[in-house]
């Protein structure tokens, strides 16, 4: 119940909740210009959440942490994909392979699995903030249905991405974060395969005339 | 049932009375100021009350008792609801006779009688808007159960007052789950007060009305209470959402006069900044094709859902 775990803990447990809130708009967001909006937004909540648990815990190497998800994930990526858009002229399609709501209700469904698989896992857990396992769960998941339903590249790329906003704030939030060298890797890792799906994005364009992916399934004209 | 309990239930309703109409005024004037227009006066939907009120009405030949009563039954419907959210107190008697689902009822039926009014005269736009109120109306209402119920789980009882006990005088704690029921409530208050993602309320173009199709047949003393009523509406929602989400400084249970009169200047204050807010998003957003409101109000009821669902995985 609320009243016995501290303050700290509630605001994580409320930009948990915000982090799920932004992957479901992202989910339903038909416009690519606001998608890269809604993924800053739910990088800055990361950023957040992380400088909490660094405060409480006292673990000052997580600040190094924050500082990572603020330049990376609130300025760069969001910047470099701005301008990817408007040097491809992407900025208003984003196709779904299945329409919106199907795929909200699809996410409803992903969300109650998650929590159900994150339980048992959480109570093994001895942090104030297990219960939010489920909810990073959870956004992984949705992160990865965006990956499924998305014909276009660059919605699918940000769908990576955000999958990977959840999988870090199930590392900080749930657990108390990871060595230094293991965040340092995965956010440069994330910055490396932002330049080079950049790149591939002008070579499928250069290929096919557009960035639909169903015409990588070919093999052969 | 004590008498100051019956004062502040008093104090409170003609409050709501007074207050729809200037609150109706102040989004109209944050819009106009916000599209750069010069404002009309705050005061404007009295003027245009008092001036319906003085007209003679014209009613169709072929209308019926209900196209002559529905104006009464919608205005008592909203001025009953106008008592039952707490606003100002949370000692009302009328509160304890209806809970949050009954107020959806209660919200139900205003709709219901000014659906079967619109088409009792048989005009085409009457029917059409009808039609198109209970198709919003069939969306919106389970999302506002759902929020409702997120805020009942919380406090464990679906009586409005006792939410608001719960949230505003026990010991301050985040809800997480509350976040998400927010978002959906706002999609569905804009939905039910037909503005504009879903309804323009300035337009009066055939094709994009939804509210204002079917009160196109009333003129002068019925469609002043109507109009009134549509406030009063506004006023309620505002009022729940103030209930559910920002709860401080409404009087407690058993509170002293000083307490409610005190209440009072902070609601305005809280209605005020509400109404600036549905004004920025109305300035904000484009309206949405009909076929779209589906979706949009789908997307508050899984919102609404969620928050439930936050709110088990949580505990809070």
């Amino acid at each position: 119940m609320p009243m016995n775990i501290p303050l700290w803990a509630q605001l994580i447990n409320l930009l948990a909740a915000v982090l799920l809130l932004l992957a479901f708009a992202m989910l339903a967001q038909r416009r690519v210009l606001t998608l890269i909006n809604l993924f800053a937004a739910q990088g800055f909540a990361l950023a957040c959440s992380t400088a909490i648990v660094a405060f409480a815990t006292h673990q000052p190497h997580l600040y190094w942490s924050v500082g990572l998800t603020l330049v990376l994930k609130v300025l760069v990526l969001p910047w470099l994909l701005h301008r990817l858009i408007v040097r491809l002229d992407v900025k208003w399609d984003v196709e779904g392979l299945i329409n919106i709501p199907t795929t909200m209700l699809l996410g409803i469904v992903l969300v109650v699995f998650a929590f159900n698989l994150a339980l048992p896992i959480s109570q093994l857990a001895n942090t104030v903030t297990r219960a939010t396992l489920g909810i990073a769960m959870a956004s992984v998941m949705l992160a990865f249905l965006m990956m499924i339903t998305r014909r276009k590249a660059i919605p699918q790329v940000i769908g990576f991405l955000a999958m990977e906003n959840g999988l870090f704030f199930a590392a900080t939030s749930a657990t108390y974060g990871m060595p230094m060298v293991v965040e340092l890797g995965i956010g440069l890792d994330v910055l490396v395969a932002m330049l080079i799906l950049g790149v591939f994005f002008f070579q499928i364009r250069e290929q096919f005339d557009s960035l639909d992916l169903q015409h990588l399934e070919k093999l052969k004209e | 049932m004590s008498a100051t309990g019956f004062l502040s239930q008093l104090l409170q309703l003609a409050i709501a009375l007074l207050l729809a109409p200037i609150l109706v005024g102040w989004v109209n004037q944050c819009r106009a100021w916000l599209s750069n227009r010069s404002a009309p006066p705050l005061l404007q939907p009295y003027r245009m009350i008092r001036k319906l009120f003085n007209k003679d009405a014209v009613v169709a030949e072929n209308a019926s008792w209900l196209f002559r009563m529905t104006p009464y039954i919608v205005f008592a419907a909203m001025a009953l609801a106008a008592a039952i959210v707490p606003s100002l107190a949370t000692d009302l008697p009328f509160a304890q006779a209806a809970d949050a689902i009954a107020l959806v009822g209660l919200f139900a039926l205003a709709r219901v009688f000014a659906a079967l009014a619109a088409m009792d005269i048989g005009t085409a736009f009457g029917s059409m808007g009808a039609r198109r109120e209970m198709f919003v109306g069939f969306l919106a209402e389970p999302a506002l159960l759902m929020v409702l119920f997120t805020a009942s789980l919380i406090s464990g009882s679906t009586s409005l007052p006792t939410i608001v006990d719960t949230l505003a005088h026990r010991e301050f704690a985040i809800y997480p789950s509350l976040a998400f029921a927010g978002v959906a409530f706002t999609m569905v208050s804009l939905a039910e007060n037909a503005r504009i993602p879903i309804d323009n309320p300035a337009t009066h173009l055939e094709l994009t009305m939804i509210h204002e199709a079917m009160l196109l047949e009333y003129s002068a003393r019925h469609l002043a209470l109507l109009e009134w009523a549509s406030a009063l509406k506004l006023f309620n929602y505002s009022c729940i959402g103030l209930a559910l989400f920002v709860p401080f400084g409404i009087a407690e249970g058993s509170a002293d006069w000083l307490a409610i009169l005190g209440a009072t200047p902070l609601l305005i204050v809280k209605l005020a900044g509400g109404g600036f807010a549905l004004a920025l998003i109305e300035t904000l957003s484009a309206k949405l094709r009909i076929f779209r409101a589906p979706e949009f109000l789908g997307t508050a009821f899984l919102l609404a859902v969620l928050g439930m669902l936050v709110n088990l995985m949580l505990g809070s």
